[in-house]
């Protein structure tokens, strides 16, 4: 027997997540084989690459906003959990103290100086391997060399500014590095690193104003600070990202009519752009049951935008719109936002959480494999 | 968590964890500390009156070890 077709309404139907006043309802996906009678929903390549699309809404260095189109919540959930806590980057580790007379506290400077976001060479960054730590099995774990460990270094003193006004009241200009900044923190290459890590390639942090320590005269820091890379999963520092987040395209269906003065508040309900005044035309007034009759030249309510509703349910609360309006959010439309910290450019990461989730299929299918044998 | 073991400094011979301060016979050792109020280097050795001899301040503190101390940065 030939496997039903649902008819293409049948399918928009099943593809919106609706958003009733109080609840959401038809949330599960249902295209799977066995949940509907007669249809197959069996999964293909050919049927998957013809319905996904991609489509990028802005693509900045450090920020991106593009659309997934065709593809289940929990491959997209995946790639967000991937960008967060998966693709591995550069953060400092292990701090040495030799010397803090500063009012922080040496633990404490030494957290501070652990989620300083910092950025260089991304091929040096790919070419570097992982550090292992001593663990109960492998109690030596790896010694620090060029291809693990980056060293910086921060040896700063405060001193009284001798040609300071004497009314002087702002620290900053009565003494000589009273804030430490993180554009303080030298970078010492070894060996190869002197070849990746040059020029405006070197490791330097992210954001050069960020505050470490403040100091007084004879306060001083001397330390150095060896950076290893890690995964986000390990700690927060270690985290590509500062957001990486989805949202389903919001759907809003007009189902009766709205017009004159239900239409203009029918707009403030919504974000600016999301829902336009049309007058009724001369033709839509003369079809009957369009429930246009007799409005022609009143102005009328149309979703223009949905992309750029928050979905407030705001509509939902007015008498006037009861069973005219109906919410809904698009199930398999996802429209990312990757936010870079800075050491990698945003489009780049998702597609380093594509590679790392192929590593962990071919992996699983590997683990497959030997399980046969 | 990684801050080294503490050391019991061996009594013998009077050479201990300060022992650039040296140690003056019979009396003990000499340890630095700094005053509380004018920062000045005071050097007590035991018997000493706890008082800064620039300022006569009364609190005094221990300097901070010259030792290389490890943390994680997390």
């Amino acid at each position: 027997m030939a496997p039903l077709i649902p008819s293409q309404e049948e399918l928009d139907r099943r593809r919106i997540v609706d958003i009733n006043p109080e609840t959401v309802s038809n949330i599960p996906s249902t295209d799977f084989p066995g949940h509907w009678p007669g249809e197959s929903h069996e999964w293909s390549l050919d049927k998957f690459s013809e319905g996904f699309n991609v489509e990028f809404h802005r693509n900045e260095r450090f920020e991106s906003s593009f659309s997934l189109v065709g593809l289940d919540a929990s491959i997209a959930n995946a790639f967000r959990r991937i960008l967060m806590a998966e693709v591995p980057s550069v953060a400092i580790e292990y701090v040495f103290m030799n010397n803090n007379t500063s009012v922080i506290q040496d633990e404490v400077l030494a957290q501070r100086l652990g989620l300083i976001p910092l950025k260089g060479s991304v091929d040096g960054i790919n070419w570097m391997r992982w550090f292992k730590k001593p663990t109960e099995d492998d109690p030596e774990g790896s010694n620090p060399a060029d291809f693990n460990t980056i060293v910086l270094r921060l040896n700063i003193e405060c001193t009284k500014n001798p040609n300071a006004d004497p009314e002087e009241q702002d620290p900053r200009k009565l003494y000589n590095y009273a804030h430490v900044y993180a554009r303080d923190i030298t970078f010492h290459p070894v060996g190869r690193q002197e070849e990746f890590f040059v020029g405006d390639d070197a490791i330097q942090p992210v954001n050069p104003d960020i505050l470490i320590a403040k100091l007084r005269p004879g306060q001083k820091i001397d330390m150095e600070m060896h950076c290893i890379k890690g995964i986000g999963a390990d700690h927060a520092k270690f985290s590509p990202v500062a957001t990486a987040t989805y949202r389903l395209l919001p759907d809003i269906k007009i189902l009766r009519p709205i017009l004159g003065e239900d239409a203009q508040k029918f707009a403030k309900c919504f974000p600016k752009g999301v829902i336009g005044l049309e007058s009724v035309t001369q033709e839509e007034a003369a079809k009957q049951g369009s429930g246009y009759e007799g409005h022609a030249g009143e102005t009328k309510a149309v979703v223009r935008d949905a992309f750029k509703d928050t979905v407030s349910r705001e509509c939902l609360r007015h008498e006037e719109f009861q069973n005219k309006v109906k919410l809904g959010r698009v199930r398999d439309h996802f429209i990312f936002n990757v936010e870079s910290v800075g050491q990698f450019e945003s489009d780049t990461l998702f597609l380093e959480s594509v590679k790392v989730l192929k590593l962990k299929c071919a992996r699983w299918k590997r683990g497959l494999t030997d399980l046969m044998r | 968590m990684s801050r080294e073991a503490y050391q019991v400094p061996s009594s013998m011979g009077g050479q201990t964890a300060f022992g650039d301060a040296g140690a003056s016979g019979l009396d003990g050792p000499m340890v630095a500390y700094l005053c509380g109020e004018c920062n000045a280097r005071v050097s007590l050795k035991r018997g000493d009156q706890i008082r800064c001899k620039e300022c006569g301040h009364r609190v005094l503190y221990k300097e901070r070890t010259k030792r290389m101390v490890q943390f994680e940065a997390r």
